[in-house]
């Protein structure tokens, strides 16, 4: 059984036909990368995941359980994380308040000072910085900040919308070998990038968007080199 | 100094604040006890007191939470009302002043915290600044509600009537509530400086303690991304409706005050109205929106210059208006800023114990 198996998914923004009825699954331990262009309704798929939009027909199972119609606040304490497109921290908030708040659905104190220890040992820059606010981090910093505080909440998987948006070369590398890195240590990840080469790269499987259905999927490695994602995904 | 030092920077900013209340407390009771102050300004403490928990409150709405309301004067208005009813049937019955007084508050608060609990129903759960529009709207209908109603208790019950006295149909034993427009007489006096003092620092603790708990947290998170906070795990929807009611019901408790000063309440739009409303939110705004202590200064600074300036007459308004713009000026305006920290105090002593190490 897949950890996560969407069927059928129809999503409308009002006469915008968003989703189109659209299915794929997530098997535990696997890095699953959607690609595809601006619109192509990656970000949609997500936030219908997480309980942020509710579909019009269809359903998302997480671990067995029919979480369609679960709000968005409970769905993390079922153990999905959700890191948000563009870097939404808590510009106000200290880093230390922002993980915080990350581990806000768990009580156990010295469990949360374990991940928090944890998510420092990955993310150092975050520990030197504990004390500034937020929003005066520089852009790389603040996604660091937004995928450790997903991570304080301990999910079982981890869903990321386009880590690498905005960000230099060398921050791009540095996300993606943690994205690596937390799947290591046993989370799965669900990963819509529009950086279609460096996801398609660390990914297991992929699936491609076009307007609201997937028109292409399979083994990341195959299509890495299928002609047609080269051409329109890959510039080449 | 030691202790000073090992504190965190809230700790030490919220310390600072209390003691600001209490120091001026202090100057202010001593004037008064000492008779070295007009009768004027005696008459305005009270009135002080209510306006610095409106501005608190509200800023626990505007500044924290981050919606904007417009209706403030609504919820005080509903715990004046609310209060002052409650007082009139009870002060045969607990002669206790303060027990009353207490019972009174409590009840002012609850009320308004009911009332602003129903309207953030609808609204809060949307996104945007429905917020202003509804309260807007709430504060006005609350405050006209008031003026149009005569209410009135006998044996039998509760009368109401939208005509007038006699058309309560009250017995002979009869007491009337509200008199419509001429409002509710009668009110037991309460509410003293030290009183309205009291309440004060209970309002601080209340918000202060708020902002610095997981509560606190979660409702400015939602302030700073609404998104990022629901991908976290908060109910927006529950914390928003929690700060909104908080601050309607500390709203009331001002009410509460407000009322016991006063032998005749009516609800007119200089007391309950639009302007009101407006004028709390300049408080806030001129403070420094989330600046719980900056609005302290700002409500009892904004209040005390229109009666200063009484000599002026006609021009006293004008006066204020130029006091706010100045004030916007001197906050945001890089150059003045550049110059207050260097002309700063901190600075100041900062160089001084850096010249004493180089010596």
């Amino acid at each position: 059984m897949a950890m996560l198996e969407i069927k059928d998914l129809e999503v409308y923004y009002g006469m915008i036909h968003a989703l189109k009825g659209l299915s794929f699954e997530v098997n535990e331990g696997e890095i699953i990368a959607l690609i595809g262009a601006n619109g192509a309704g990656k970000t949609t798929i997500l936030h219908t995941v997480t309980g942020l939009l509710s579909p019009r027909s269809g359903s998302v199972m997480f671990e067995g359980k029919d979480v369609t119609k679960v709000p968005a606040h409970q769905i993390v304490s079922m153990g999905m994380a959700h890191v948000p497109e563009g870097r939404r921290v808590f510009a106000s908030l200290s880093v230390l308040d922002n993980l915080k708040m990350g581990a806000y659905t768990r009580t156990d104190k010295a469990e949360i000072e374990e991940s928090l220890q944890r998510v420092y040992k990955r993310f150092p820059r975050l520990e030197e910085r504990s004390n500034q606010a937020a929003g005066t981090l520089s852009g790389g910093e603040q996604q660091m900040l937004a995928m450790g505080r997903a991570l304080m909440s301990k999910p079982k998987i981890i869903l990321m919308d386009e880590p690498s948006m905005g960000l230099s070369p060398i921050y791009v590398n540095e996300i993606f070998d943690i994205i690596r890195e937390v799947s290591a240590s046993g989370t799965t990840v669900l990963l819509v990038e529009q950086n279609a080469k460096k996801a398609l790269s660390i990914a297991d499987r992929a699936y491609v968007l076009e307007t609201g259905n997937i028109v292409l999927s399979g083994d990341a490695k195959e299509l890495i080199n299928d002609d047609s994602v080269k051409k329109a995904y890959l510039g080449e | 100094m030691n202790m000073i030092k090992s504190m965190s920077k809230t700790t030490k900013n919220n310390a600072i604040t209390y003691a600001m209340v209490i120091i001026a407390f202090a100057v202010v009771q001593t004037m008064v006890m000492t008779g070295n102050i007009t009768s004027l300004m005696n008459g305005l403490l009270v009135p002080l007191c209510t306006y610095v928990i409106l501005a608190i409150s509200l800023n626990l709405t505007v500044g924290i939470l981050g919606e904007l309301s417009l209706g403030h004067a609504g919820f005080m208005c509903v715990g004046a009302f609310s209060s002052s009813i409650f007082s009139q049937l009870t002060v045969d019955v607990i002669t206790t002043g303060w027990m009353r007084f207490s019972l009174a508050i409590i009840l002012g608060a609850i009320m308004a915290g009911l009332f602003g609990f129903l309207v953030g129903i609808p609204v809060l759960r949307l996104k945007g600044d429905y917020l202003a529009i509804v309260t807007l709207a709430f504060g006005e209908i609350v405050k006209n509600v008031i003026n149009a109603i005569y209410v009135g208790i006998d044996e039998a019950g509760v009368h109401f009537s939208l005509q007038d006295v006699t058309s309560l149909g009250l017995s002979e034993t009869g007491l009337v509530l509200i008199k419509g427009p001429r409002g509710i007489t009668g009110t037991p006096k309460d509410s003293t400086f030290v009183i309205g003092v009291i309440l004060i620092i209970i309002t601080l603790i209340v918000i202060l303690n708020l902002m610095n708990s997981r509560t606190g947290r979660a409702i400015m998170s939602i302030r700073d991304n609404r998104i990022a906070a629901e991908s976290v795990g908060i109910n927006i929807t529950k914390y928003k409706l929690l700060a909104f009611a908080i601050s309607a019901a500390l709203a009331g408790v001002a009410g509460a005050l407000y009322a016991h000063n006063l032998s005749t309440l009516t609800a007119l739009p200089k007391n309950f109205g639009y302007n009101m409303s407006i004028m709390i939110l300049v408080f806030v705004v001129l403070g420094g929106i989330g600046n719980i202590r900056g609005s302290i200064i700002a409500a009892v600074v904004l209040t005390l210059i229109p009666e200063l300036l009484r000599s002026l007459n006609d021009y006293r308004m004008l006066m204020y208006a130029i006091v706010l713009i100045v004030t916007m000026i001197c906050t945001w305006s890089p150059k003045i800023k550049e110059l207050r920290e260097r002309y700063s105090l901190q600075n100041w002593i900062q160089k001084k114990k850096h010249a004493k190490e180089v010596v």
